[in-house]
């Protein structure tokens, strides 16, 4: 049986040693537990799917130095029936806005007009016919847009679209507990209605920034070709064509038409991105601050647990001849093995204990200025139990240490 | 006297290399972790215009009332054309400009060459003259330019480059979007980080513009703004660009010069007089609600320090004290296992001031080992940055001059505040007692 009362009457000699430890403890619960759930928020944010097939996708956005109203209509064909004959290609569509782009054009739809608060602010996406099949969407109600439907405007002149495509979650949102097929809806300061034609399983907005998560899976989808914005071509590449098609898209769109700007480079502004390119950098910094975390997590259990090994020999051979009369008397290497774990077990108590406060108050203040999410419970426990078995894991080596102290230790002078 | 601990120290450390190992490496992770993310904190958080920041400010007017903050918002970060238009025109600051990001297209006279884009500002003369710009060739476009709504740009240095190879292109001429303009001035190096006056639209940290043209000019030629239109209400809007002009959208940013109290006083009750009066002519429904933000204060307000630089930073810190509480436990682990030592130099005379400055030079070598140890760690972790933070901000943080020293004076300080305490024991040794239990 173990006894606590030698234990505290040997740890009140050191009260220095034990604090220090306890608060070493205390500090590396705080920051790991919080750490922790960070980066599980990071993870959550960035697994999140598109509602799209994302392989074999690639993405180009050309502007035009010159062109402007209909004539951007009659360019953006050429284009498009360029792409359609280059090897390897499925299938194209131009849109403005897709899933992760980095921005885009969000708006407040109402299901009545003069709405002075709008039912939910949505991505607006203004795509060709080809678009929900080209990303693999999944049409769940309705049907998709006919050719005729698509209509050449710029984006001053916005005219309502008699027919609109939105995602299920923004049709429960406008319209809960019915079928949003058929309903009318009304985008911005749109006086009269659009009707909603479909209705698609999921797609993601245009962000994946913090600010937009609310509205997230809120995306319209109407039948147009903006002249006066960066458009996209999307472009569906046959299985394993994907870098073929990569390699000569510049070139081929080049040639039909030189009056164009496709930007260079590989980061958020470059012209041609595979979709995997596009998913990457909008997740660039989730992803950096959840390895930065974990790798400070990581040395920071590493520093925590060296020091208990450091101070715990220490304690080990200080008291060499106090072990060696122990055992002198009787006690057997397991007392002794489980004297020194008890110790630190009763020090990681202490600290834990301590670092579930801190872990809360440091919760709290970045709730209050970084607007995260309040710490949850299970986290703290994790990181409670980890830090206790870090703690018996750090001190065993010390303590087998002491085990083998020899009785013989008990007749030596120091 | 100093070498001579020194040289003990060292030997001390030797002698339990383990401990000393471990002691150092707290210390130089705490410290590179602290430094790395510290030199991003410091790249973002600057003053980009130290001399003038005091005199800069910027307007806000609430054009869409209180029922629009309704969701937490605040007031619009920009201005509606129609308040801007009327702050320009009653001309009550010694300089101001009304600013918006444009974009256009140069097509190269080389036909193999492909087209390039153009980004820049619109804005107006005084813009030169309120933030400082520095000129290579030529100066800013005049006030009766703006006035004249004339085909006028001042370019950067990097477009002079690339169009002119660098020779002194003022007066020549530069086609943008297929239009024809006269080059008034080449900007010399001039990229103030943050880009405070664009703040409200992008990171701040982009790309240095290219071109800067009357706005005047822009608007008749019906340049779309490349920043953020914020609209609220949008109902009523007429079709087209004026029925936009005209709208309660808000994109562009007003910057006004006010040399002292006094100006931004006057300005400050003027700006409520002009709010009052649109609430008077009907156009708000509201109790008028301005703010005047100074440079500092609006990049405060605008959030220009990323969230996660400020978290990492703090995270950082913590990291360090946990080192710190480390390296206080190792310490004292390894001066107390020496009592018998400091017990035969007390009996032989040595005060405790004496054995105070043995046990802090032994602390600061560990400290400058550590300090050596961060220096590289800090190295690969600015090296490593852009795998956290955006490109265009991971190439501010640089490992300087000021860095390293700053690296080494944080590592030394650290751990002799850290050595505080078990010297403060080890001095405390009764020689008496050490001598008799040997």
């Amino acid at each position: 049986m173990l006894q606590i009362k030698p234990v505290l009457a040997a740890l009140k000699r050191h009260k220095a040693g034990t604090v220090l430890i306890g608060l070493q403890i205390a500090l590396t619960l705080a920051i790991v537990c919080n750490a922790l759930f960070l980066i599980q928020q990071k993870v959550t944010h960035l697994s999140r799917t598109t509602g799209i097939v994302e392989s074999d996708l690639l993405t180009v956005g050309s502007e035009w130095t010159n062109a402007s109203g209909v004539e951007v209509g009659s360019l953006v064909r050429t284009d498009l029936q360029t792409l359609r004959q280059l090897p390897g290609v499925a299938d194209v569509g131009v849109s403005y806005g897709y899933p992760l782009r980095g921005g885009g054009w969000n708006d407040g739809v109402s299901t009545k007009p003069d709405a002075k608060q709008s039912a939910a602010l949505a991505w607006r996406f203004f795509v060709d016919d080809h678009v929900l099949s080209v990303l693999g969407a999944k049409l769940i109600a309705g049907r998709n847009f006919r050719p005729d439907e698509i209509r050449v405007v710029d984006s001053h002149n916005l005219v309502t679209p008699a027919q609109l495509i939105i995602t299920k979650a923004l049709a429960d949102k406008v319209y809960p507990n019915q079928s949003a097929l058929g309903k009318p809806l009304y985008i911005a300061a749109a006086t009269s209605p659009s009707t909603i034609i479909g209705i698609i399983d999921h797609l993601q907005g245009g962000s994946a920034s913090s600010w937009s998560d609310a509205i997230s899976d809120y995306v319209v989808l109407e039948p147009k070709l903006l002249t006066d914005k960066s458009n996209a071509y999307l472009v569906r590449a046959q299985p394993g064509q994907l870098s073929a098609i990569t390699k000569v898209v510049r070139t081929a769109l080049f040639k039909t038409n030189r009056m164009r700007i496709i930007p260079d480079g590989e980061g958020e502004g470059a012209g041609v991105r595979s979709f995997a390119q596009v998913r990457e950098q909008a997740y660039k910094s989730d992803r950096g601050m959840a390895i930065i975390m974990s790798v400070i997590c990581a040395v920071l259990l590493i520093i925590t647990a060296a020091g208990i090994v450091g101070l715990t020999s220490f304690w080990v051979s200080q008291r060499r001849k106090q072990i060696g009369v122990r055992r002198a008397l009787g006690a057997t290497r397991g007392d002794i093995l489980s004297y020194f774990l008890a110790e630190n077990f009763l020090i990681s108590l202490g600290g834990v204990l301590a670092g579930i406060v801190l872990a809360l108050g440091m919760s709290l203040w970045l709730v209050m200025h970084f607007e995260t999410q309040r710490l949850s419970l299970p986290y703290v426990l994790v990181g409670v139990l980890l830090l206790l078995l870090l703690g018996q894991a750090a001190t065993l080596a010390p303590a087998l240490r002491a085990s083998r102290v020899s009785p013989v230790e008990a007749t030596r002078s120091t | 006297m100093f070498a001579y601990y020194f040289e003990l120290g060292l030997r001390s450390l030797r002698r339990n290399p383990v401990l000393t190992a471990l002691m150092v490496m707290a210390i130089g992770f705490g410290v590179a972790a602290s430094m790395t993310t510290y030199a991003v904190f410091r790249a973002v958080s600057g003053n980009p215009l130290p001399d003038k920041s005091g005199q800069l400010f910027v307007p806000q007017i609430d054009n869409w009332g209180p029922q629009s903050r309704k969701t937490g918002g605040d007031l619009p970060e920009s201005l509606s054309y129609t308040d801007a238009m009327a702050l320009m025109h009653a001309h009550k600051a010694v300089r101001q400009t009304a600013i918006y990001p444009v974009g256009f297209t140069l097509v190269p006279v080389d036909p193999s060459s492909q087209p390039f884009a153009v980004n820049g500002y619109a804005a107006y003369a005084d813009f030169f003259a309120m933030f400082d710009v520095p000129f290579q060739y030529g100066s800013g476009w005049q006030g009766v330019d703006d006035d004249n709504r004339a085909n006028v740009v001042v370019i950067s240095n990097e477009l002079n480059q690339k169009i002119f190879a660098g020779a002194n292109s003022v007066g020549r001429g530069i086609q943008l979007d297929g239009r024809d303009y006269r080059i008034a001035g080449v900007v010399a190096d001039w990229d103030p980080r943050p880009r405070f006056y664009d703040v409200n639209n992008g990171s701040g940290f982009g790309d240095a513009p290219d071109v800067f043209m009357p706005l005047t000019r822009a608007i008749d030629l019906q340049t779309e703004t490349l920043g953020n239109n914020n609209c609220y209400g949008t109902t009523g809007q007429a079709p087209g660009w004026d029925g936009w002009l005209h709208s309660e959208c808000a994109w562009i940013s007003l910057w006004v010069e006010l040399p002292d109290a006094n100006a931004v006083a006057r300005y400050q009750s003027y700006l409520e007089a002009y709010a009052a009066d649109q609430q008077h002519a009907g156009r708000f429904h509201w109790v008028p609600n301005i703010r005047l933000s100074n440079l500092m204060q609006w990049l405060d307000r605008e959030h220009v320090v990323p969230k996660e630089t400020t978290v990492s930073l703090v995270l950082a810190l913590g990291f360090l004290l946990v080192c710190l509480v480390n390296t206080i436990g190792l310490l004292l682990a390894k001066f107390m296992r020496r009592a018998s030592e400091i017990g035969v130099r007390r009996a032989l005379g040595a005060s405790r001031r004496q054995i105070y400055t043995q046990f802090l030079t032994e602390a600061a070598v560990v400290g400058v080992a550590g300090g050596l140890l961060g220096l590289l760690l800090t190295a690969f972790g600015v090296l490593g940055i852009s795998l956290v933070f955006e490109p265009e901000i991971a190439r501010l943080a640089r490992l300087n001059v000021s860095l390293v020293g700053f690296t080494l004076l944080v590592s030394v300080a650290a751990t002799v505040v850290a050595a505080f305490y078990p010297t403060w024991r080890a001095a405390r040794v009764q020689p008496a007692w050490q001598l008799k239990s040997n």
